[in-house]
């Protein structure tokens, strides 16, 4: 279909200056308002004229949603607050290695400076096809291209496709996983705090969202409790650029070691199913275990069994199976940190 | 405000097809289903019913010696089939509409392997009773017409000499006419729409048919799902009431007493292995 870029469609615009009058707002125009935070997914919809909300609420003007601040043991992020923001706060850098290397693997500087971390975590699919607007399954209709005999689909799911095939693009999300963060969700009808764990969703359970956020929700804060302060962290991203790119496969790990044994970890890949996968199976395998290449070496072959390749993405298989060799062993390849 | 009956979409092609039908249609299925019901109910409480009289029954059991006391009226291998059928449908009418009411799950490989037993019973279905049941006993045509007006009569209170049911009564077969219709409908739009997910029997591949043909798929498989929403609720409603259980129990267990199969059949329609010739029609 043609795509007229730049020229966005009407809308009305609210700029709230506080949580309580943008929660009013989505009450008050539901599945009809748009939320925005700092914009960078929202203006390509918006640009390329494939969601036409009739309200935008943009959420710039609440300065409650934004900083890091200690709490606890841990600290809490508002959601409003700017990768920029996240990558140079002392207590991330200090406390929370994983999330810093997570935050400034995205993107491009100009974009950390504009993208909030909320948005980062909440962003669309970027699966092309659907992003062109057609009727897939992610919106609403009944095919998926990307998944076709002649489909291009390198970027898409080795996991977990349940006729969509697109894969949630974050970089802050594996991260925030792996940290065991919890997610403030607010709404005029209360607050409710889920894992950062099932704050993502895959198609079998909401073909058309990758959060659990519903329609009058708004992501307010991230609270990330102390349990993994000071662990041994691992964040790898690779992409076909170094900067300026969505991750083929990104990982982050936490990890706590006493002397050469795995206690435990936490392991989140992301970029290959719809939904930034915790390896559960891989942390029972390693906890206990020494830390050598051949404890690696099984923790890569136990993370990719069952992926499901589709034409053109069956190197992510290796890909996701070496980079979890590569948490495992930590060092030098990745972006390794101890606090 | 009215309801939508179609969804639209857009191809790659610039194309405006239809995606499905409304799940509004599937409020309307169901509330008229509970409408059916409630409608239903109220008439029997006010319905002569049609059972044939006790002092008829006696002199016909006195008339029919070689009838046995139980009379086979579902074979095992017919029962096996409604059973797996009816547990294949109840798990397509979950999995697909639950998650439209909200209930979200992965519902997408039940569904489809659910799809492909019900595809199989239907199969097995139409060669069993083409080549080992009476196949014209459960169709309905011109024939039935002298049973439908003294059926009609029956229940308006007269007292008719026209013919009873044969093997299956009248509204079991129009029943059977529509779930044909329905089920065959879902099943075949179904089996196509396969190679539109991820299985292990097929490659994923939308471009076997045209998006215009797809959109009626998806609209003739919606259509049949959401009507099949209102025929089950009746179904089962049917299955449940007193006066039926006789027939819900004989598709457990496979007969009827001699005394049902008297009371509610025409012996000269439905002969029954066993029995004495009968020399006319029983009620004259």
């Amino acid at each position: 279909m043609a795509v007229i870029h730049d020229m966005m469609p009407a809308f009305e615009l609210f700029q709230p200056a506080s949580l309580d009058d943008a929660l009013g707002l989505l009450d008050r125009h539901g599945a009809d308002a748009w939320v925005m935070a700092g914009g960078l997914d929202s203006f390509d919809w918006l640009k390329d004229r494939i969601r036409k909300p009739a309200v935008v609420v943009e959420l710039g003007a609440i300065d409650g949603l934004r900083g890091v601040k200690a709490a606890g043991d841990g600290i809490e992020i508002g959601a409003m607050t700017t990768l920029t923001e996240v990558v140079t706060n002392p207590l991330v850098r200090e406390k929370f290695g994983v999330l810093f290397q997570g935050a400034e693997a995205a993107a491009s500087p100009q974009i950390r400076n504009q993208g909030t971390i909320g948005g980062n975590l909440s962003q669309d699919a970027r699966c092309w096809y659907y992003r062109a607007g057609w009727s897939c399954y992610r919106a609403g209709g009944n095919v998926c291209y990307a998944d076709t005999p002649t489909a291009v689909n390198r970027e898409h799911a080795i996991f977990g496709a349940d006729r969509c095939v697109a894969v949630n693009p974050s970089d802050t999300a594996p991260a925030m996983i792996a940290l065991d963060a919890k997610m403030v969700i607010r709404s005029s009808k209360g607050e409710r705090i889920v894992d950062a764990q099932d704050y993502f969703v895959g198609p079998g359970t909401d073909i058309t969202r990758l959060t659990t956020l519903q329609p009058g929700e708004l992501l307010t804060a991230i609270r990330i409790p102390g349990t993994w302060a000071g662990a041994e962290f691992y964040t790898e991203k690779v992409a076909d650029r170094k900067v300026w790119d969505f991750p083929l496969v990104n990982i982050a790990s936490a990890m706590k070691v006493n002397g050469s044994t795995i206690e435990r970890a936490r392991i989140v890949v992301n970029a290959v199913a719809a939904q930034p996968m915790r390896l559960e199976a891989v942390e029972q395998f390693v906890a206990g275990k020494p830390r050598n290449e051949e404890t690696a070496n099984a923790a890569g072959e136990l993370a990719v069994r069952g992926a499901v390749p589709l034409a053109h993405n069956a190197y992510k298989i290796p890909l996701m199976r070496n980079l979890v060799k590569r948490a495992i062993r930590g060092g030098d390849n990745g972006w390794a940190s101890t606090s | 405000m009215g309801i939508d009956f179609l969804t639209r979409g857009i191809t790659p092609w610039g194309q405006s097809v239809f995606t499905h039908i409304s799940w509004d249609l599937l409020w309307v299925s169901f509330f008229a289903g509970v409408v059916f019901l409630a409608a239903h109910s109220v008439y029997m409480l006010l319905s002569a019913h049609s059972k044939r009289a006790s002092a008829d029954v006696d002199a016909l059991e006195a008339k029919l010696k070689g009838l046995p006391e139980k009379i086979q009226r579902h074979s095992l291998p017919a029962r096996m089939f409604h059973w797996i059928m009816a547990a294949s449908m109840l798990t397509l009418l979950f999995t697909s509409f639950l998650p439209i009411v909200g209930v979200k799950f992965a519902w997408v490989e039940w569904h489809w392997m659910a799809g492909l037993v019900l595809a199989a019973s239907i199969l097995y279905h139409i060669i069993h009773a083409t080549f080992f049941m009476d196949f014209w006993s459960i169709w309905v045509g011109p024939k039935d017409i002298p049973e439908l007006k003294s059926e009609m009569m029956r229940e308006l209170g007269g007292d008719t000499s026209g013919p009873k049911a044969a093997k299956y009564p009248l509204g079991n077969r129009l029943y059977h006419m529509a779930i044909v219709v329905t089920g065959i409908g879902a099943s075949a739009t179904g089996l196509f729409m396969m190679k539109k997910v991820q299985t292990p029997f097929f490659t994923r591949d939308p471009y076997i048919l045209a998006d215009a043909t797809w959109s009626w798929m998806y609209v003739a498989h919606g259509a049949a799902g959401v009507a099949l929403v209102g025929l089950t609720m009746a179904h089962i409603y049917f299955a449940i009431r007193p006066e039926k259980l006789w027939l819900t129990k004989s598709m457990l267990f496979g007969f009827i007493t001699r005394r049902q199969y008297l009371e509610h059949h025409d012996p000269t329609r439905w002969r029954v292995p066993g029995s004495e010739p009968v020399g006319g029609r029983p009620s004259e």
